[in-house]
């Protein structure tokens, strides 16, 4: 391992790898990922790889909309085939009051330039055959949102970061980070130590903990997310569907499965990623009720990963008081994968030809202590 | 020179294995990850222990690759609605 880098990154989930990739795409190599486990042993790789730009703030829907076309691309630039599917998000409103929303937040992504539209509910059964519409009010449906394979993005970005000079470290834990006033001089680890004066956190999940090693406490709490996939079927599906009622979600993935998740209320904050079988219950129930059609498809499998919250459920970026050299990109909650491509540029620019860009005023960690925060109200699952 | 199927669900071979092995992917959940083997309708039960035991031969011997790869439910694929129904036992419990 080197033992010294002009940049040491945090992990090596998407987020992380993503900026490696730019930085090394734009000459800046001197660079170092650390990743605990293997790659795609965090939430990058246990995922549903949903990508939409159906959201309710400005900075998520710009993120979004630049993200889409950069997947578009990605799997021509990395050599790996991400299977980008295109086959468009419907969010279903069961009550008036989120019809509403539903329709507020559609005007916001109208004006950014997103075509969102909102749709009758027997127009919903026209785009998903069989589609239980009973008990639903309105939808909104976005045909360029869509569905991509997860590992693939996470194992190219990292092959071509490594083939331009990054160095990425897998199986190694860190332990701690050396800090010298206002400065970061190293970051130790269970193989050694790289000394450096700026450090990424990017560790999704483990970020917090991360971030206490340098002095800086995060707000950022880990919960688990369950989701499972079914064998594969004949394609039939074209859009994701999530019922807003509960925050369920499932789509086909190019390999014919179907592969969803659901939120649960009572789950608390942990660092468990066992199956539960509460889990299986509900997803399976609330499928059904949507589609009735799947209730004899086989579930094959289920597993989880998991949400690295925030209180207002936006992602903490840039820099933090009172060290100089320790960025934060973290706290994505269950929508980092999606938002990588746009995140990583946008980082990598700011970090190698200091151009800002307004995420990292409004999601900076200060803004929970000014109390200029603003809630994103479509986190789902 | 035929091919060796190490798993008959997703198709992987060891000409596969030894792919993934060369890129760097050298611990059994990697391998698992790259090449896809036991995730497909036997759920590994075919094919894990055959990986393993390709995975600690190209490693020498190595048994550190002995490490399990992490099993998760299902036991065997069923179909959703078994499970639908349970959802109100789950809401009696909670009451």
């Amino acid at each position: 391992m080197r033992d010294r880098a002009e940049l040491v990154i945090i992990g090596g989930g998407i987020v992380g790898l993503s900026l490696a990739y730019q930085l090394a795409r734009m000459g800046m190599t001197d660079v170092v990922v650390l990743e605990q486990g293997y790659l795609c042993f965090g939430a990058s790789g246990r995922n549903g790889g949903g990508v939409r730009q159906q959201w309710s703030t400005e900075e998520n829907i710009l993120l979004a909309k630049q993200s889409v076309r950069m997947f578009r691309q990605l799997s021509r630039e990395i050599g790996h085939n991400i299977w980008f599917r295109q086959g468009g998000y419907l969010f279903l409103a069961r009550n008036a009051e989120t019809a509403a929303a539903l329709e507020k937040t559609v005007k916001l992504q109208n004006r950014m330039g997103v075509g969102t539209r909102i749709i009758s509910p027997a127009a919903a059964a026209r785009l998903v055959a069989g589609l239980h519409t009973e008990g639903i009010e309105a939808c909104s449906y976005n045909s360029s949102d869509g569905v991509l394979f997860p590992w693939p993005a996470v194992w190219g970005m990292a092959s071509v970061a490594r083939q331009l000079g990054v160095q990425i470290n897998t199986h190694t834990r860190v332990t701690g980070i050396d800090v010298k006033g206002r400065e970061v001089v190293k970051v130790v680890t269970d193989r050694g130590a790289v000394a450096t004066r700026r450090v990424v956190n990017a560790a999704g999940a483990w970020s917090w903990q991360i971030a206490r090693m340098a002095g800086v406490e995060l707000p950022n709490k880990p919960y688990r997310h369950e989701i499972l996939v079914t064998e594969p079927l004949k394609p039939f599906l074209e859009p994701m569907l999530s019922d807003l009622s509960n925050g369920m979600y499932f789509s086909q993935t190019m390999r014919g499965e179907i592969l969803g998740g659901i939120s649960d209320p009572d789950e608390p904050s942990s660092m468990e990623t066992g199956s539960s079988f509460r889990f299986l219950a509900r997803m399976c129930s609330s499928m059904i009720r949507l589609l009735p059609r799947l209730s004899r498809v086989k579930i094959l499998r289920q597993w989880a990963g998991y949400y690295d919250e925030t209180p207002d459920g936006q992602p903490i970026l840039g820099r933090v008081e009172p060290l100089d050299g320790f960025i934060q990109l973290n706290g994505f909650g269950g929508h980092g994968f999606m938002l990588a491509p746009a995140i990583g540029k946008i980082a990598a620019e700011w970090i190698l030809r200091k151009v800002d860009h307004r995420i990292f005023h409004t999601y900076a960690l200060s803004r929970f202590k000014h109390g200029e925060t603003r809630k994103e109200n479509f986190v789902i699952g | 020179m035929g091919r060796t199927i190490v798993c008959r669900c997703e198709d992987v071979t060891v000409e596969d294995l030894n792919q993934a092995f060369s890129e760097g992917y050298r611990d059994l959940e990697s391998l698992k990850r790259y090449t896809g083997f036991s995730t497909g309708f036997c759920q590994g039960k075919c094919c894990t222990a055959h990986a393993a035991r390709f995975l600690s031969a190209l490693k020498g011997g190595d048994d550190t690759v002995a490490d399990p790869i992490r099993t998760r439910p299902l036991l065997h694929p069923t179909p959703a609605s078994h499970f639908a129904r349970a959802v109100e036992l789950l809401d009696e419990e909670s009451k």
